[in-house]
């Protein structure tokens, strides 16, 4: 913290009763901060909303389906009269849909970062990094519309048997979308490494490419995996492009190729239809947000402790 | 002496590859960017008409237009920095300048961090279960914005912080000296030098509210709405939702429609941004040390 080597004077005053400052005034003081703190709270607030919601009606949930049928059975039909509560069907669609993603996000966002840390002049940096940021922040039901309008058509003519949704464009467009991501957390990861690595292995008679790739790289591999990670969590955690681009239809595949649907994608389906409050629907849809939230939170955390250890190793 | 030179001509060469590989990558990002904004500006620009503003919503796609979504986004991205701003600056200064370094501040600081990874629907469900279901505030404009509010605050604490901690101590030191008490310090000088990079974080929260789809679907905004909201509490559509009920249907007339929707979107989105830089750059010129 940048605060200056001058003691703050409420720590100073407390040595001379003549300096500590008068009544009114540490009240004044006191007044301010309060509100300035609950404010903080608010946060603290939002997490146990978070949990408190999910755990009340994911309990209710667990009342009526018992866990053992939630953990194995092979179909989802909450919404039939028949019902199926196997959640493996909703989640092997996520996981189809973010594998897809990272393995078009993590190869193109590394060899970007890559680029950006290593070889690229400062005018290229300043082209490329404005692009990649406006990518960053375009809606992500934008990018729902070019998985389903634009590449899904173009998926079908090359391979004819592409259903009108399914998983590869959603998976696609995604990857294009966590890239930046990765991009921008790498570069920060590369750029951490100390030059004295670099100057070293150049004084061997490395190349660039051998500098980069044999000494960077892996000087830099935790904070490299804490971008994947986060990028992993955020694949997961996405809504609109796999609810536009992947289909409503919950099946237990691994064909990219046909319509599924994921986690995210039910809750939108059913939050779009008019579920009865208190029903057994409504209640699938904590349930469904319980097992993604635990999903994201831990990748999150892992994260969070690779940057710090990153941290620690090069300061 | 001929083998150690093809070695290094060889090294050289992949070194070579291996930058125009990078250099590749690289432009895939920008010609999927030029790609898609080609795309959505040859299908949306015909239909993108005054008409298109200022109708309602239609099944006629010849009749639609986006009046009911274009008002309801104002309405829910105003009251959401109503909520959210304040708050968010609050928030950020008592972390930064009043805090002492004790085991709360810790443990909001580890909370923020998480909060700013959970994904944008399980929100939806916070609001959904919180302010529709709890407190009764229904599908409204307020629930939605109240639910935004929570979902964009890491974002406005986190860039507070950062512009805080930007500031120059010397700067504290000399208001400190003159004998200004710590609020004085903080609201007085610390805050207007910082006010840059509280901008710039106020104005991606904004941005990411006005764009964001999945939470307010979750809270049961509407997706076909034929008049406009009159106070908080009543129901309400926004551009993405409009958006995603468009794409979703199986014409083309309507896919027509809805890229001249993302037109919209973008536009707004961008002249926030600008709006953005403008303002960055002009505190930053008034502001020198």
């Amino acid at each position: 913290m940048a605060r200056g080597t001058i003691v703050a004077p409420r720590e100073r005053a407390t040595r001379g009763r003549s300096l500590r400052p008068p009544l009114g005034r540490r009240v004044r003081e006191w007044l301010i901060e309060a509100p300035l703190a609950l404010a903080a709270l608010v946060s603290i607030g939002t997490t146990v909303g978070i949990i408190g919601v999910l755990v009340f009606e994911t309990y209710e949930f667990f009342q009526v389906v018992p866990l053992w049928q939630f953990l194995t059975d092979t179909q989802w039909t909450p919404l039939f009269s028949e019902k199926h509560f196997g959640i493996i069907v909703l989640l092997s669609a996520t996981v189809l849909t973010t594998v897809g993603a990272i393995a078009v996000a993590l190869p193109l966002g590394l060899l970007v970062a890559i680029y950006l840390a290593e070889y690229a002049s400062p005018a290229a940096r300043r082209i490329i990094k404005p692009v990649l940021e406006i990518l960053a922040g375009i809606p992500t039901v934008v990018y729902g519309y070019f998985a389903l309008l634009f590449v899904t058509p173009i998926l079908q003519a090359i391979l004819p048997q592409t259903a009108v949704f399914n998983g590869a464009s959603a998976a696609i467009v995604m990857g294009i979308m966590i890239l930046p991501m990765i991009s921008s957390m790498g570069e920060d990861a590369l750029a951490a490494v100390p030059r004295e690595l670099r100057e070293g292995a150049y004084a061997l008679g490395a190349t660039r490419f051998e500098v980069a790739t044999q000494v960077v790289v892996p000087a830099a591999s935790s904070g490299l995996m804490a971008a994947c990670i986060l990028a992993v969590s955020r694949a997961i955690g996405e809504t609109m492009i796999v609810t536009i681009a992947a289909g409503q239809s919950p099946t237990l595949t691994l064909n990219p190729l046909v319509p599924i649907e994921t986690m995210t994608a039910y809750i939108v389906q059913v939050s779009l239809g008019d579920t009865p409050y208190g029903s057994l629907e409504y209640k699938t849809i904590f349930a469904v947000g319980t097992t993604l939230f635990l999903l994201t939170l831990l990748l999150n955390i892992a994260s969070q402790w690779l940057l710090a250890r990153f941290r620690e190793v090069y300061q | 002496m001929r083998v150690p030179g093809s070695v290094m001509a060889r090294r050289r060469a992949i070194g070579r590859a291996f930058e125009l590989l990078c250099l590749a990558a690289t432009s895939v990002g920008i010609l999927v960017l030029i790609v898609l904004l080609v795309d959505i500006a040859r299908r949306g620009l015909p239909t993108l008409t005054w008409d298109f503003l200022t109708n309602y919503p239609s099944r006629f796609p010849e009749q639609a237009g986006i009046r009911a979504a274009l008002v309801g986004s104002l309405w829910l991205v105003g009251l959401t920095a109503l909520f959210a701003v304040p708050t968010g600056i609050a928030a950020g200064v008592w972390l930064e300048e009043y805090a002492r370094r004790g085991w709360l501040s810790r443990v909001i600081e580890v909370n923020i961090a998480n909060l700013a990874g959970v994904p944008s629907i399980i929100y939806g469900l916070l609001g959904l279960g919180v302010f529709v279901r709890a407190l009764q505030f229904d599908r409204s404009v307020l629930s939605g914005a109240l639910t935004m509010a929570l979902l964009v605050l890491p974002i406005i604490i986190i860039n507070t912080r950062e512009a805080l901690r930007a500031v120059p101590g010397s700067l504290r030191d000399a208001a400190y000296a003159l004998g200004a008490t710590r609020s004085q310090v903080v609201w007085g000088v610390v805050l207007p030098a910082a006010l840059p990079g509280v901008l710039t974080g106020i104005i991606l929260a904004l941005s990411r509210a006005i764009g964001e789809t999945a939470p307010l679907i979750t809270i049961g905004a509407l997706t076909f709405i034929a008049f406009l909201p009159r106070s908080p509490l009543d129901p309400f559509t926004v551009l993405p939702i409009q958006i995603f009920n468009w794409v979703s249907r199986p014409q083309p007339a309507f896919h027509q429609l809805a890229a001249s929707g993302i037109i919209v979107l973008l536009l707004v989105l961008l002249s926030l941004n600008a709006l953005a830089i403008y303002l960055r750059d002009r505190a930053r010129r008034s502001m020198q040390w």
